[in-house]
């Protein structure tokens, strides 16, 4: 079945790949972009190459009028969002005694602010077609904790108790909420990390390397899917056997 | 718009986005205890009011609608001021 879905930063990395495997299983994508509006015109150009349908839509999803607006045009243009992944992420590491109060904020508002913006607004939608689809992006370092994230840990482990609330306060609309969390992925925001941090965090993969953001993809088109309609309120971790 | 009216586009509201029973709904059936609405169905039926009849329903007020008739009577009120 043709769904509407609306994936938040989907300009590159994770969030690209995700809008790709939706659009693979027939779904129409909306392509939520920040400032990457180049980017995010070719996600939509290649997606549309491919026979399906998308739009970009620009919107700082921190931001609750932009928001609004963002879920407006949507709807207009595509029909009403039936599948919400919430991807949108930054990062700005520092250690603790040097993050400043703004950095921890930044991260917080765009991180998990964001996806309490476009829940609210896409269960609305979702309670009238009694179905709906929340994935949210959290990371291992929301469950693990990682030195120099604090802001970044604090943000994803907070999208899963958001998850696990949404999940058990619409549950019986059929609407479900899960999260996946990705480990380290081939991705702009890991190939900013050191060589000897690389080379010590593969020591503790199982599978010998970094995950590729398709893979990643794979398990949102999942959670996205009919056949994953008992599933709800679950952190799906796809880290190559990283917490082993 | 007379309250009649009201009832009878209330009940289309009530029937066709919320589901309810139309046999079960007059002015003082309880929605809780009578039609079976859980505190999500509730936040869904102010969501349903405030389209049907374009008035917005603050959480304080909305705390007043126990039952049928209470909610005709506040978007009564809202829309002949």
């Amino acid at each position: 079945m043709v769904r509407t879905a609306l994936v938040t930063g989907a300009s590159r990395g994770i969030g690209r790949a995700i809008a790709f495997a939706l659009a693979r299983d027939g779904h129409q994508v909306g392509v939520n972009f920040s400032s990457s509006s180049g980017p995010a015109a070719d996600v939509v150009a290649e997606i549309e190459a491919a026979g399906g349908k998308a739009i970009a839509l620009g919107a700082d999803v921190s931001d609750a009028a932009a928001v609004d607006a963002m879920f407006t045009e949507a709807a207009a243009q595509l029909g009403p969002v039936e599948i919400l992944v919430n991807n949108a992420g930054i990062t700005a590491d520092n250690l603790l005694l040097r993050m400043t109060p703004e950095d921890f904020d930044r991260v917080l508002a765009v991180n998990l602010r964001s996806a309490f913006l476009c829940s609210r607004l896409a269960v609305k939608a979702m309670l009238r077609a009694r179905w709906g689809r929340i994935i949210s992006i959290a990371s291992v370092a929301g469950i693990a904790g990682n030195p120099g994230q604090a802001n970044y840990a604090a943000s994803k482990a907070g999208l899963i108790g958001f998850t696990k609330s949404v999940a058990k306060e619409v549950g019986s609309r059929g609407i479900t909420a899960n999260v996946v969390a990705p480990g380290f992925i081939n991705t702009d925001m890991t190939e900013g990390l050191g060589a000897e941090v690389k080379e010590s965090v593969l020591g503790s993969i199982s599978l010998g390397r970094f995950g590729e953001a398709a893979e990643v993809a794979a398990a949102v088109a999942f959670l996205a899917s009919e056949a994953a309609g008992y599933i709800t309120g679950q952190v799906l971790a796809v880290e190559g056997g990283l917490a082993l | 718009m007379e309250k009649t009216e009201i009832e009878t586009r209330l009940r289309d509201v009530l029937v066709s986005e919320l589901g309810l029973d139309a046999d079960k709904i007059n002015r003082s059936a309880n929605f809780e205890t009578d039609l079976d609405v859980d505190s999500l169905g509730v936040v869904e039926l102010l969501m349903a009011m405030e389209d049907e009849f374009g008035v917005k329903i603050p959480d304080d007020e909305a705390e007043h609608i126990h039952t049928v008739g209470e909610a005709i009577d506040l978007v009564h009120g809202k829309l002949n001021v």
